[in-house]
């Protein structure tokens, strides 16, 4: 304490290798993965792949770009992510319209039915028996359906579209536009930033699940490409046998794996300086108003 | 409802407001207030009809569906169940031995994600706050961040690629002179896997809410402290950590409501036949049984007593923090 500013320096020191070490840390293994999927299968087995691609070869990646089935179930992901998130993003635009009018009647009681379901739910078997007594099996329906509002996202949206001046929809509503007018064509052109926050928000949840196509698709080419992934890894680690056969199977699998880890993640990469910001900013808002 | 009609928006002028008359008590002036509100804003609630059949369909009626806990269940008969049995599967469950090896795997893989996975984003949030380079706190969020963003197959995928026996964990190993160790198919390692890559992915993000609950605390308390000779670590035992404090408690009471609940897709994910012994947890267990089997109305009676427990450790623990520190949830 006689020096308090030395202590300190050191503190500062010790802290920048702690988080370098974090760093280091949550990089490593997508820096792995990476130069997996562009290395031989013999460095792989012989555990020589740290973070450069060791007998560098392109022969994985083309194996998974000849594979028609991966191409059909990165298809199906793309479908399954545009049509979920169309459908969601409707639902819940409406929703955060109707509850963002402070005036309307009701509106407590609204909003209650909603957040309730962030506490309590239904639980797995009473919705696979309802998804498939609805006959949704087997459609895109199936992943789009359930999931098209999230309470999260429906209350940061009504954040929003509270936060607008009141002013310029009464001002529409005397010039002659109904609801149904504001809402299209004075509300949303002035919700550019929140709907693509939206999009983004649904697009990316749908790109990553698995779960939902799995439970209800019964066929492999109706499955989404996190499936496949699912399935190769599956394939690789299923202990039941694990003898000889299954450990060359999953030698054999490391560098694809690779591959597709790369490939599926890859959109994610694409989008995340975005996502990172939108999420951050999305994230204290749905705090705030909980 | 924290809402009422008593100032006529724009547009109601055909609508007489003293017509109710306050002596006919709120009944009436509720009745006629709701007759207005449907006439002014039928647009507004026509908006609601489709996000409401929504819930109802896909959150509430599976809320009801769990009383085929109690009831048989026929595949392709009624959503609700045949007839009552009361709680025959109820007491199915509680005589199986494998329920109570899920019971208790869930309660150690939930017990050791609250312990590792709560109090660790609160440590990196506080080391970041030490960072003076903005450019070099954001680069460290920005990579912290990521593994939340991607799909939970794809962070299976990377903790089974990096704990294989080529993989670079028993490379090290190897380099110290240890036999590889085979992680993924020995039981006694699935619980240090699971907690692994739950704090590798989770860890990051779990800084945001902290991060931003101490950007709200006052310099002037700093400055304080400063003058009364308190020295970093003082600063931080009596200024920061109070100042978090609400964040840290909610956090904690939404943890443990979900205690029960452990990552079910990432220990579907991760587990295997040969693992089972300590990663079978109770969803887990549902699913199998479940949607494997065809054991629904069993499955969903085990699934119901994971929720209720769920319900009432997340009300307890809230009860708990208002009456001991005055923050809660509701």
């Amino acid at each position: 304490m006689v020096k308090p500013s030395r202590s300190y320096r050191v503190f500062q020191g010790v802290n920048g290798v702690v988080l370098t070490l974090v760093v280091l840390v949550t990089l490593y293994p997508f820096v792995n993965i990476l130069a997996r999927s562009f290395s031989g299968e013999r460095q792989i087995r012989a555990g020589e792949v740290t973070l450069w691609p060791k007998g560098f070869n392109l022969t994985t990646y083309k194996i998974v770009f000849q594979d028609a089935m991966f191409w059909r179930n990165y298809g199906n992901t793309v479908l399954y992510t545009v049509v979920a998130t169309a459908i969601a993003m409707v639902l819940t635009t409406c929703y955060a319209y109707v509850l963002s009018k402070k005036q309307l009647k009701g509106r407590g009681v609204l909003v209650g039915i909603a957040v309730f379901t962030m506490f309590f739910t239904g639980g797995l078997i009473p919705n696979y028996i309802l998804v498939t007594s609805l006959g949704l099996k087997n459609s895109v329906w199936a992943i789009a359906l359930p999931n098209a509002i999230s309470v999260f996202n429906l209350l940061v949206m009504k954040a929003f579209f509270e936060s607008l001046p009141t002013e310029l929809e009464e001002a529409a509503q005397i010039d002659g536009l109904s609801t149904y007018g504001v809402l299209l064509r004075i509300v949303l052109p002035l919700s550019k930033a929140v709907v693509a926050t939206m999009v983004l928000f649904y697009s990316v949840s749908f790109w990553n699940s698995w779960f939902s196509a799995f439970l209800y698709m019964d066929h492999s080419d109706l499955m989404p490409v996190t499936v496949y992934l699912r399935n190769l890894i599956a394939g690789a680690t299923g202990g039941g046998n694990a003898g000889a056969a299954t450990a060359e199977l999953s030698q054999v699998g490391a560098s694809i794996q690779a591959v597709t880890i790369v490939l599926t993640a890859l959109p994610i990469l694409c989008v995340y300086p975005f996502l990172q910001r939108f999420f951050v900013s999305g994230v204290m808002l749905g705090a705030v108003k909980g | 409802m924290s809402t009422s009609t008593t100032s006529a928006p724009p547009g109601t002028q055909d609508q007489p407001p003293a017509r109710a008359a306050p002596r006919r008590g709120k009944r009436a002036n509720a009745r006629t207030s709701w007759r207005r509100a449907l006439r002014r804003d039928w647009r507004l609630y026509s908006l609601a009809i489709l996000p409401l059949l929504f819930f109802l369909v896909f959150r509430y009626l599976p809320m009801i569906g769990n009383v085929i806990a109690f009831r048989r269940f026929e595949p392709g008969g009624s959503l609700f169940g045949e007839d009552w049995v009361g709680l025959r599967y109820v007491r199915m469950f509680l005589s199986d031995p494998t329920f109570w090896q899920v019971f208790r795997n869930t309660l150690w893989l939930g017990g050791l994600t609250l312990v590792f996975c709560f109090p660790i984003p609160v440590v990196l949030a506080l080391l970041l706050n030490e960072v003076r380079r903005r450019s070099l706190k954001r680069f460290v969020q920005s990579v912290s961040y990521l593994p939340h963003f991607l799909s939970i197959v794809i962070v299976a995928g990377i903790t089974l690629q990096m704990l294989a026996s080529d993989g670079p964990v028993n490379h090290v190993l190897g380099l110290l002179g240890h036999d590889p160790v085979r992680f993924i198919q020995e039981p006694q390692w699935f619980r240090a896997l699971y907690v692994g890559s739950e704090i590798w992915q989770t860890a990051g993000w779990g800084t945001i809410l902290y991060l931003a609950a101490l950007t709200t605390i006052d310099e002037d308390l700093y400055e304080a402290a400063r003058i009364d000779g308190a020295n970093r670590w003082q600063q931080i035992w009596h200024v920061t950590l109070p100042g978090i404090r609400p964040t840290m408690i909610t956090l904690l009471i939404l943890n443990v409501g979900t205690f029960m609940a452990v990552g079910f897709e990432k220990v579907l994910l991760l587990y295997n036949p040969l693992t089972y012994p300590t990663a079978d947890v109770i969803s887990t267990y549902v699913y199998r049984a479940g949607v494997e089997s065809s054991s629904f109305s069993y499955a969903a009676a085990i699934g119901l007593f994971e929720a209720v427990i769920g319900l009432v450790l997340i009300t307890s623990a809230n009860t708990l923090s208002r009456r001991t520190v005055g923050t809660s949830l509701w």
